[in-house]
């Protein structure tokens, strides 16, 4: 009799006792999430998914004017509206898997107090559902390159643009780390979801997106390199590796940086879905 | 037969009052006790039991406090009690919600938990597209739902509107369909919570009717929380009374719906509260006092004359509150719901007021009672129901007339029968 129970419910599981077979149980319920993220967003509009286009051109024409005009920076050699639009691309997938996974709890504390379900079901369906967003801006890109390798003015995309998939997974698996590590801290201190919202907008700056990496290369900071400051942002090396691959800027950032990025992604994955693990188990009390 | 749940030692411990600036402080004081010092846990310690009337010391408190009890596969179990009794607090640790502060619950089989209806449906998705929603939230495959969408559909009467938003949808629609999902479920153990509140007469009784197919024909073991006395004598077989997150009775339903009214509508006496910060209410009101007694001071029965009185602190100035006199019987049939506006004019003072009236004799019949206290502020709630004062009317029979024994009834009012003979 003992020992053949199906479920047993206790205060405190083991911390590192993620059950990766429930979670693939529940993979219907993740793509229902998914189709409900995607159907939901643009119902009611007139645009719909135009917006998904209309937010980066507009964002890029902005980024011509204040950065490419105003402030002169540099775009290593490469057209302004395409070495913008692939940075804000990029970034924009990271940024909306970070605040829509760095919510989880708060949002979804409806359902959550309802009924129970692998909780990190939820973060991994916003991460695909982004993708869908990222994917039609990325043909964006991809169209606005074919124009320029029409006109001549644009390198052809060298080898390194095979690495494009393993650059998408980085950025997914570093915001999704991220996003969950936070939204289990935002379910008791809600001061943090205030200062997370804001660490997004700045981080922005901390990644070359408006600019090259080049541009930083000798300079100091307090005495320190401020290449390898600016490289230490796992974001960077993978943005980098991107822009390099696809448009022939700078260069190559090294594989070293790139493994960087792969093991932090690694590591705060873990991280992050071992204590959202453990925060789920009692987050409504505390919601 | 074999254990379908077993509960080992649950105790449930929740902290009142919202998230302050003491979290971080306690936090912190009980992760250096506890995983630094190695000592217990200091806020275990001072939890006290969890009843609402009194206003406890501390802030923390057991919504559960060592529950030990089993489950017999292809048991049906009621579980009864006041609100704060724990029941829902039960429920949302079996359905995983949220994770016990000690012990351990085992079970054998798939849980299936209905705590709400419609969990997770969405106003823009079209009924069909919930149904899949609804159905992989409670934890079945596609193919499953795929399977089981004819009977769902056919269950629910909502056919017609199956490819409409669900916001288009009645309230009574969207509960149809959230219960034609769980319904279908299949789960070897079933946790129900009031949900059957809801929903038209004809509805209720397809949803019960549903759920004792379950458990009779399919074997399958149920828990139902429910305030209906009526609906668990109806459903269960058996009847676990919990209070202030205790068990305190755990038997044959009957017994245990018996135990519960006799607990629960156990003559409170008259209320009297010296020290107005610990009486019952809050910041608007605070209940001095309420009696509910014969006219004749003499214990109550249907000869009496019933004179309820309650005084009250009024802390709202310049609006319009009314105390709100609910009577329930115990089968928590509402006898009425009405009261008095102490200050028509938006021109209350604070002050004690005093609401007084009388209920006739030969109106009620005998059996036991529960006035619900409610006050209200410009048609809102300001109060809601805290204070319960259980009496009892005695059966005893009118001068001069026969006594013919408890009949049954809520009122049993001294009409003025005429009978003569017409041909």
């Amino acid at each position: 009799m003992e020992g053949n129970w199906d479920t047993v419910i206790k205060p405190k599981e083991k911390l590192l006792s993620v059950d990766f077979k429930e979670l693939w149980h529940y993979r219907d319920l993740c793509l229902l999430f998914v189709k409900r993220n995607i159907v939901v967003q643009y119902k009611q509009t007139i645009l719909g998914p135009l917006w998904y286009l209309i937010q980066p051109l507009l964002t890029v024409v902005m980024y011509m004017v204040v950065f490419g005009g105003i402030a002169g920076i540099s775009t290593d050699g490469v057209p302004q509206p395409l070495f913008y639009l692939g940075g804000i691309c990029m970034w924009q997938y990271f940024a909306d898997c970070l605040n829509s996974t760095g919510n989880t709890f708060v949002t979804n504390a409806n359902i959550f107090g309802k009924v129970y379900f692998p909780r990190l079901v939820m973060p991994i369906a916003d991460v695909i559902s982004n993708l869908l967003r990222f994917s039609i801006q990325f043909s964006l890109f991809v169209a606005v390159y074919v124009v320029y390798a029409i006109v001549g003015t644009v390198a052809c995309p060298n080898i390194y643009a095979l690495l494009t998939p393993v650059l998408i997974v980085l950025i997914a698996g570093l915001a999704l780390g991220f996003g969950i590590l936070i939204s289990s801290m935002t379910t008791k201190y809600r001061d943090l979801q205030i200062l997370f919202t804001f660490i997004v907008q700045l981080w922005m700056y901390a990644t070359p997106i408006v600019y090259p990496l080049s541009t930083v290369v000798g300079k100091t900071v307090a005495g320190f390199d401020l290449y390898t400051i600016m490289s230490l942002n796992p974001v960077t090396p993978v943005i980098e590796t991107f822009k390099f691959a696809l448009l022939g800027a700078g260069e190559f950032i090294g594989w070293g940086w790139l493994a960087y990025s792969a093991i932090f992604m690694i590591v705060l994955l873990s991280l992050g879905i071992v204590v959202f693990n453990k925060v789920q188990k009692s987050f409504m009390d505390t919601v | 037969m074999a254990t379908a749940i077993e509960f080992e030692n649950i105790s449930k411990q929740y902290r009142l009052g919202l998230v302050s600036t003491r979290t971080l402080s306690h936090d912190l004081n009980r992760w250096w006790t506890v995983n630094v010092r190695g000592k217990e846990d200091p806020y275990l310690r001072i939890g006290e039991t969890n009843d609402r009337s009194v206003k406890g010391s501390s802030d923390y408190v057991w919504a559960l406090k060592d529950i030990d009890f089993k489950v017999e596969q292809g048991d049906v179990v009621g579980i009864i009690g006041r609100n704060g009794a724990g029941k829902s607090t039960l429920l949302k640790l079996l359905s995983r919600v949220t994770a016990p502060t000690t012990g351990q619950i085992r079970a054998r089989g798939r849980i299936g938990s209905l705590l709400e209806v419609g969990t997770g449906f969405h106003p823009e998705m079209t009924g069909r597209e919930n149904i899949y929603m609804n159905g992989a939230i409670l934890g079945m495959t596609r193919a499953e739902v795929s399977r089981k969408l004819d009977e769902i559909v056919d269950f629910s009467g909502c056919e017609r509107y199956l490819d409409t938003p669900v916001k288009r949808y009645s309230s009574g629609m969207m509960v149809r369909l959230g219960f034609a999902v769980a319904a279908h479920l299949d789960p070897e153990i079933l946790v129900v919570d009031e949900v059957l509140a809801v929903g038209d007469a004809e509805f209720q009784k397809k949803a019960i009717g549903k759920m004792k197919d379950v458990s009779q024909g399919e074997g399958r073991t149920v828990l139902f929380v429910s305030h209906n006395m009526a609906s668990i004598k109806n459903l269960c077989q058996r009847g676990i009374v919990l209070n202030q997150g205790s068990v305190i009775y755990d038997g044959g339903v009957n017994d245990a719906v018996d135990f519960y009214t006799n607990s629960a509508f156990a003559e409170s006496g008259n209320l009297y509260f010296e020290d107005l910060s610990q009486a019952p209410g809050n910041d608007s009101i605070r209940i001095r006092s309420i009696s509910i007694e014969a006219s004749d001071g003499k214990a109550i029965d249907m000869n009496s004359d019933i004179e309820v009185s309650l005084q009250f602190m009024n802390y709202k100035v310049g609006s319009m509150v009314d105390a709100t006199f609910e009577l329930r019987t115990v089968e928590d049939v509402i006898v009425f719901h009405q009261g008095k506006i102490i200050s028509p004019n938006r021109d209350s003072v604070q002050g004690e007021y005093r609401v007084s009236f009388t209920i006739p004799a030969h109106l009620l019949n005998d059996g036991r009672y529960m006035m619900r206290i409610w006050f209200g502020e410009n048609c809102r709630y300001l109060l809601w129901g805290t204070l319960e004062h259980a009496f009892e009317i005695a059966h005893a029979a009118e001068p001069g007339q026969q006594d013919n024994g408890h009949r049954p009834g809520v009122l049993h009012y001294g009409f003025d029968f005429k009978s003569e003979l017409i041909r």
